[in-house]
């Protein structure tokens, strides 16, 4: 992996240290959640920074969060494209469930006392757990930090189907949620 | 509003999303609705106990380095060596003196890039999990645990009788490469000691340095460039640096 030599500025390398490398742990992050694999997501964050120091010349914004982010994303559906060829595949949810009305999903009265707490390992394991294209929503949203915006750039859909895959993605974690919780009590 | 257009709409108010408008709907059917404020609240809660835990995972050293190796490696900008030639037209005199002070230049530039990583790397350390490789207060198992990982051996010792104690070493990186961290705690306070070559073997004497709320202590030995960080007060480090030093002469002596 070098950088062919046309791209060999030092000046370049330095600006796009400064701007990009701060973010490595948030794209490591991004790529351990979408993935769900250690490896694979350090194969992927290495393509994305190449990637995007070769269009770095090109980049005027926005943020650059979530430009490296629109990037890893998509090194990671190259990823997905190649394990539904391969015999493990992960599972993805047919066309047409992320239309299902959330109110089916979980129907159980909230109760009153409050939410038990879990450690970090217990809450990254519910939020992997989750079906794409909710993970991705809920991972930028919640771990990260963006804007319905930025999400909505991210992942090329609108700002509405943010918001109900958000809306979705939240559903599912708390019936998670509840569930785990019953499992410990 | 429905019970189902606030059970999405709910998320965009937690999100702070909701323009006025929509959101004072939301809060008014929240507000008379037992159902959808039950569950509001829940989802605040879940969000806060998120945001309250340990979810992130920290890019390994590895994959650093290998984007690091894949980049052109920092140089002198030209602009700045451009400078130089042009001081350097100038009398045979004039050129020397502007040598000399163009090298001063450049140096506490890179010497303020250098620190200025070094309290990245120290913060980096301070997420949960991230601080030691090696879990050790003895010196003896932190010191072997570097053969092989740098093309240094950074000093290991053990200040504990002096009010220092170690708990660990770390491989980290800054300024393109790999270095050695021992780490050290004084109470609650974490002592990153970053340890790297230079060629120069000349000691310099220890100056004390604040970057973003940190201390920075750094001094230079033997061929060995040090840089401690802490939270700890500039006196306590001073203190730090001052028995690292002291320790390491007497080691040397005796």
């Amino acid at each position: 992996m070098v950088v062919n030599a046309s791209q060999d500025d030092p000046e370049k390398a330095r600006r796009f240290r400064e701007a990009a490398l701060p973010y490595l742990d948030d794209a490591y992050t991004l790529a351990r959640y979408l993935l769900r694999d250690a490896a694979d997501a350090e194969d992927a964050v290495q393509e994305c920074y190449l990637r995007a120091y070769k269009h770095f010349d090109s980049y005027r914004g926005p943020a650059m969060k979530p430009w490296l982010f629109a990037i890893l994303r998509n090194v990671c559906r190259a990823e997905y494209a190649r394990r539904k060829t391969a015999p493990t595949a992960v599972e993805e949810l047919p066309e047409g469930r992320e239309q299902t009305p959330m109110w089916n999903e979980a129907p159980e009265t909230p109760e009153k006392q409050l939410l038990r707490r879990f450690d970090g390992d217990t809450v990254r394991k519910l939020v992997a757990a989750l079906a794409e294209p909710f993970r991705e929503t809920f991972v930028l949203r919640e771990i990260q930090n963006l804007s319905y915006r930025e999400i909505a750039d991210v992942a090329a859909v609108p700002v509405g189907t943010v918001m109900s895959r958000l809306a979705r993605a939240r559903a599912m974690l708390r019936s998670a949620w509840l569930a785990e919780q019953e499992q410990v009590k | 509003m429905t019970c189902e257009e606030a059970e999405v709409l709910i998320h965009a108010l937690i999100d702070g999303e909701l323009d006025a408008g929509h959101a004072r709907e939301v809060e008014a059917h929240v507000e008379g609705c037992a159902h959808c404020a039950a569950l509001m609240k829940e989802y605040q809660e879940i969000r806060q106990a998120i945001a309250e835990s340990d979810v992130r995972y920290k890019a390994p050293l590895e994959l650093r380095r290998k984007i690091e190796k894949a980049l052109p490696q920092p140089q002198a900008a030209p602009s700045r060596r451009s400078v130089l030639r042009g001081f350097a037209m100038g009398s045979a005199v004039s050129a020397m003196a502007a040598t000399g002070l163009v090298a001063i230049v450049l140096r506490n530039d890179d010497e303020q890039r250098i620190e200025n990583e070094v309290v990245s790397a120290h913060l980096r350390s301070l997420q949960a999990g991230h601080l030691i490789d090696v879990v050790s207060t003895d010196q003896h198992t932190v010191k072997p645990w570097f053969n092989g990982k740098l093309d240094v051996s950074p000093p290991v010792i053990d200040l504990t009788a002096q009010g220092f104690t170690l708990i660990g070493g770390r491989l980290d990186y800054v300024n393109a490469r790999e270095i050695g961290a021992v780490v050290y705690k004084r109470r609650q306070h974490v002592i990153n000691l970053f340890v790297a070559q230079t060629a120069n073997t000349e000691r310099k004497a220890a100056q004390t340095s604040t970057l973003q709320g940190f201390n920075i202590r750094r001094w230079s030995d033997r061929g060995l460039n040090y840089w401690a960080v802490s939270d700890l007060g500039a006196d306590e480090l001073t203190e730090f640096g001052d028995k690292f030093e002291a320790t390491m002469r007497a080691n040397k002596e005796g």
